[in-house]
């Protein structure tokens, strides 16, 4: 086994098998994960805003589903990555409080996922799994090896997608 | 307005915001005390402004179980505010104010219920304070509480705080009785409540 990588929140990386890479511990932030499966070169994403041009405030790259992602794929091309055999999961993107703010800050977990799959649209990288939305928390751990995308959540059995 | 950054904000009033937060938390120390019917003392809170990624790692790690209470502000200022208390530490409580021990791991239904009752007990006290020390009315809604992992918790005021800059502002409580329960404040006034609240205290 490698190194386990570690990124935080608004925060991004890159990784080459057999190292693994993961984040703890997703709200209503998503983590997106892209691969090359033939250089097992991969990269993972922990977005918080949907859009970073609704924001006047927005240098932090990784902090928007947006920019995050074009400078995720930016860094695993830079490693090695095939930009056009890239392949994408993501998981994430939770409400996890039944009360709503009356700001537009509501439900931004599914903006932030709607927002993460348009990009990824945009940029002709195909969702091969996602585990998104619902009311819990999410620790993810991505093997670029493999392209398994491990889901831990409190009080439920462990997934792979 | 929404040029507002957390961290151009003067020391003053980060000053102001750990004599609010110290004033609050007494408060909600009292009404804890009154609640348990015992004595309850408190530290003197820390008032903190972190970066997204210490977060989790001051509360010992974004996968720690804890139990996030959050509540809607309405009135002249709007927002939200989120109680945090680490899980053995509201299990605790939980069953010094039922007066009973619980078995197992999850909290059962009646224990949610009591717990949803503290932190409104606690973060209504902290809004009390606010409300006296502004002259602003402010209303809290009805709160909604989970039990997950922090990071995961957090990532709501988190994100929040996101559409402002990149840091978070955080009041640390220590509460004792025979026990040392770390709880957490997080006040997330929206973006034209920040003004009110300056304005309000003199300071814009």
């Amino acid at each position: 086994m490698g190194n386990l990588i570690k990124v935080g929140m608004a925060d991004l990386n890159v990784c080459v098998s057999p190292d693994s890479i993961t984040t703890l511990g997703l709200g209503s932030c998503v983590g997106i994960a892209v691969r090359d499966p033939v250089t097992k070169i991969g990269g993972l994403a922990h977005i918080m805003l949907p859009d970073s041009t609704s924001i006047r405030n927005n240098t932090n790259i990784p902090k928007f589903a947006d920019t995050g992602i074009e400078e995720l794929v930016k860094q695993v091309v830079a490693k090695g990555a095939n930009r056009s055999r890239l392949v994408a999961k993501i998981a994430g993107g939770a409400q996890m409080f039944a009360f709503q703010n009356k700001s537009d800050m509501v439900r931004v977990g599914e903006r932030n996922v709607q927002a993460t799959k348009a990009k990824l649209a945009q940029l002709k990288i195909p969702i091969l799994a996602e585990d998104t939305g619902k009311n819990y928390g999410r620790t993810v751990i991505f093997y670029p090896e493999t392209g398994d995308f491990v889901i831990r959540a409190v009080g439920k059995p462990e997934s792979v997608i | 307005m929404s040029d507002i950054s957390l961290e151009k904000m003067s020391n003053e009033y980060i000053d102001v915001l750990k004599e609010l937060g110290n004033i609050g938390a007494g408060n909600a120390t009292t009404a804890l005390a009154q609640m348990m019917q015992c004595k309850v003392d408190m530290a003197v809170p820390q008032v903190k402004l972190l970066e997204f990624k210490e977060l989790g790692e001051m509360m010992g790690g974004e996968e720690t179980i804890m139990a996030g209470i959050y509540l809607g502000i309405e009135g002249d200022i709007t927002g939200s505010i989120m109680f945090l208390l680490e899980k053995q530490a509201a299990r605790y409580l939980v069953n010094k104010l039922m007066g009973m021990e619980m078995e197992g791991d999850e909290f059962s239904e009646m224990e949610f219920s009591a717990l949803k009752e503290v932190g409104n007990i606690i973060t209504g006290a902290y809004l009390n304070s606010l409300s006296a020390l502004t002259n602003l009315v402010i209303y809290p809604s009805v709160p909604d509480l989970t039990v997950d992992m922090a990071g995961a918790i957090l990532s709501v005021p988190a994100i929040q705080f996101g559409a402002l800059g990149d840091k978070m502002l955080l009041i640390q409580t220590q509460f004792f009785d025979e026990r040392v329960l770390d709880g957490y404040f997080i006040l997330v006034p929206d973006l034209d409540s920040y003004s009110k609240i300056l304005m309000a205290l003199g300071l814009a």
